[in-house]
């Protein structure tokens, strides 16, 4: 190893993060997101919710299509299901008088539960497709679980077109009822995600998705049951959506059918493909540009062009193209992501001053 | 150990197997020859497993094992590798000999999430155990963090042997484990798998086309022509067998 990466015992060297750059790395970003709520103004705290969110529902997406190489364009659903799932499950407990200090705790389990098992009936077809195909089937899975929620029979619960209105989680009588206090619980969340999920790639669960993606057959062979394993990632996979749904309900005052359109998907898609599949940063790192490019396009573009409305007629347009350039860039210059950019960049770092690159 | 009786084997019209019987002693090398298409990878198949027999049984220590689906026969202790390289391309070396002993090991989804307890403990002691007992000895520390893909030929044969050894096989199947080798790799591996048979005792059956390395390391061979067993014994009884020069060489006119 070189720059003194040595390791004494098999534990450090089956560390998740194993050098010090990598360390330093994980805090800095760790003591951000510790930071912003007490310094960052109210357009900050904004764009960070939505990174969080992003990254709890691309962590999903990167255990079925990442690691399991199950291709999916219907994950949308998912997070729809987590964000009525919650605020449904909020109402209903209220019904039941349970105390609203406690309701988080019974309503988020809740939401990626149903979330998983519909995961499950969704993943039903990966057993026999692979693919296009497959991907074609996770897509009318997220139209139909539109047309539901959309469904006038349903509206009761769901509220049709209209939507419902969400509510203020109160944790232990903390009422979350600021974007900077809901925040906290996005951050929170979306660390531990990222932690959970990647400590499942160090056992043998995680081999064997990735096992499955790599060649379904040896998988086989070595014992792996494709039927369980592929139908487990689909219900991990969609808890997580089911959980970003969640903390979206609780981030927005309202959840409207149309935010969870095929878009939605292609976002989530888009984000994990920039980030780098498969890897346990991508997620994180695809959401930042995939969030904060088109913030940064908008900022950029009226120091340019300036506030007018002509300005900004013209601004609008030219932002989706050059965010359209921006991931065709990539899938022509780093098809592995972001990920594959950082790499380099621990690598140059691990060797300095020895040697570049 | 292993015994193999009366296997009739066919697809459609073709008979791929008529009848092949024999016995893998334990702890010896056992070759199989024959030329190419003699229905050798299809008994491989047959005994872990993956083809059903038309007639015949398998049976390991005198049990028969014929009913057994592949995974089954897997944990039973009869581990294989194949002829063109099966292992996960993306993977590294060490998660690909990880996997050989997935059925082995115990975490389930939320053990593996939170990592902590029984699901570590059980990752760092199949870490020694492989560490000490399959990387060490198939002299791959070196390349124990690189991707499959970055390796050369020869040395994604010797992973795949190593994820087979990771099962801790009681018989090992080893399909064209030098094809494509150079001399100086076809020794390493012969030595290799000599080391296997002598360190662990493991039962080792053998397909191969390399008849010097046949040859040297078996202590029994049997010979398949177009499905039908022509001969077995030791390696100069085959060797000097009509049957079987005339399988290879033809027949004189």
């Amino acid at each position: 190893m070189i720059n003194g990466n040595l390791k004494a015992t098999y534990a450090a060297d089956e560390k998740i993060v194993d050098n010090r750059y990598k360390f330093s790395f994980v805090w800095g970003l760790a003591v951000l997101a510790a930071l912003l709520p007490i310094f960052a103004n109210d357009y900050v705290i904004l764009v960070a919710c939505q990174v969080g969110i992003m990254v709890v529902a691309v962590v999903g997406l990167n255990v079925l299509t990442g690691y399991t190489g199950l291709m999916s364009l219907g994950h949308a659903a998912f997070v729809a299901i987590g964000a009525y799932g919650v605020t449904i499950l909020h109402h209903a407990a209220s019904a039941l008088s349970i105390p609203e200090g406690i309701q988080p705790f019974l309503t988020i389990p809740g939401a990626m539960a149903l979330a998983a098992v519909i995961g499950l009936i969704v993943g039903l077809p990966s057993l026999r497709v692979k693919g296009v195909y497959l991907a074609v089937a996770t897509l009318s899975a997220n139209f139909i679980i539109i047309f539901l929620i959309e469904l006038d029979a349903l509206a009761p619960w769901t509220g049709g077109k209209t939507g419902l209105t969400t509510v203020d989680p109160s944790i232990f009588g903390w009422v979350l009822d600021t974007q900077r206090e809901v925040f906290i619980l996005i951050a929170v969340m979306a660390f531990s995600t990222v932690l959970l999920v990647q400590n499942l790639f160090r056992t043998r669960v995680g081999r064997a998705f990735i096992a499955i993606r790599e060649r379904d057959y040896s998988a086989e062979i070595l014992g792996i049951s494709l039927l369980r394993y592929k139908l487990t990632s689909f219900a991990i996979s969609a808890a997580c959506c089911g959980l970003a749904g969640a903390l979206m309900a609780y981030f927005y005052a309202r959840v409207l059918p149309e935010q969870f359109e095929l878009l939605l998907s292609l976002q989530l898609v888009a984000a994990l493909i920039v980030g780098g599949m498969g890897r346990t940063m991508g997620p994180v790192f695809g959401v930042l540009v995939i969030v904060l490019s088109p913030e940064l396009l908008k900022v950029i573009l009226s120091a340019i062009a300036g506030d007018s409305i002509e300005a900004a007629q013209f601004r609008a347009p030219l932002q989706e193209i050059i965010f359209g350039l921006l991931i065709i860039g990539f899938i022509m210059f780093e098809p592995l992501g972001m990920t594959q950019i950082s790499d380099r960049v621990f690598r140059a770092l691990n060797r300095w001053p020895f040697a570049r690159g | 150990m292993l015994k193999v009786e009366d296997i009739q084997l066919s697809f459609g019209g073709v008979r791929a197997l008529q009848g092949v019987s024999f016995e893998a002693a334990h702890g010896e090398i056992t070759g199989i020859i024959g030329p190419n298409g003699a229905g050798k990878t299809s008994l491989f198949n047959v005994i872990s497993g993956f083809y059903k027999p038309d007639t015949g049984t398998v049976t390991v220590e005198g049990q028969d094992i014929s009913g057994l689906k592949p995974d089954a026969r897997a944990a039973l202790g009869i581990a294989r590798t194949f002829q063109n390289i099966a292992l996960f391309r993306g993977m590294t070396v060490l998660d690909n000999i990880k996997l050989g002993c997935h059925t082995r090991l115990n975490a389930n989804v939320w053990s593996a999430l939170g990592y902590f307890g029984s699901a570590q403990k059980e990752e760092l002691e199949l870490r020694r155990d492989l560490e000490e007992r399959v990387i060490d000895f198939l002299e791959i520390d070196h390349v124990r963090k690189a991707p499959i893909t970055a390796l050369p030929y020869g040395l994604q044969k010797r992973v795949e042997l190593g994820r087979a050894l990771a099962m801790k096989p009681k018989i090992l199947l080893l399909d064209e484990p030098v094809a494509g080798m150079n001399r100086e790799e076809t020794a390493d591996m012969a030595r290799f798998i000599l080391d296997v048979q002598e360190q662990f005792g493991t039962t080792i059956l053998l397909v191969e086309h390399d008849m010097h390395m046949v040859m040297d390391i078996c202590s029994r061979v049997v010979v398949l022509n177009f499905g039908q067993q022509i001969a077995q014994g030791t390696p100069q009884e085959v060797a000097q067998s009509k049957e079987v020069i005339d399988a290879y060489l033809g027949q004189a006119a």
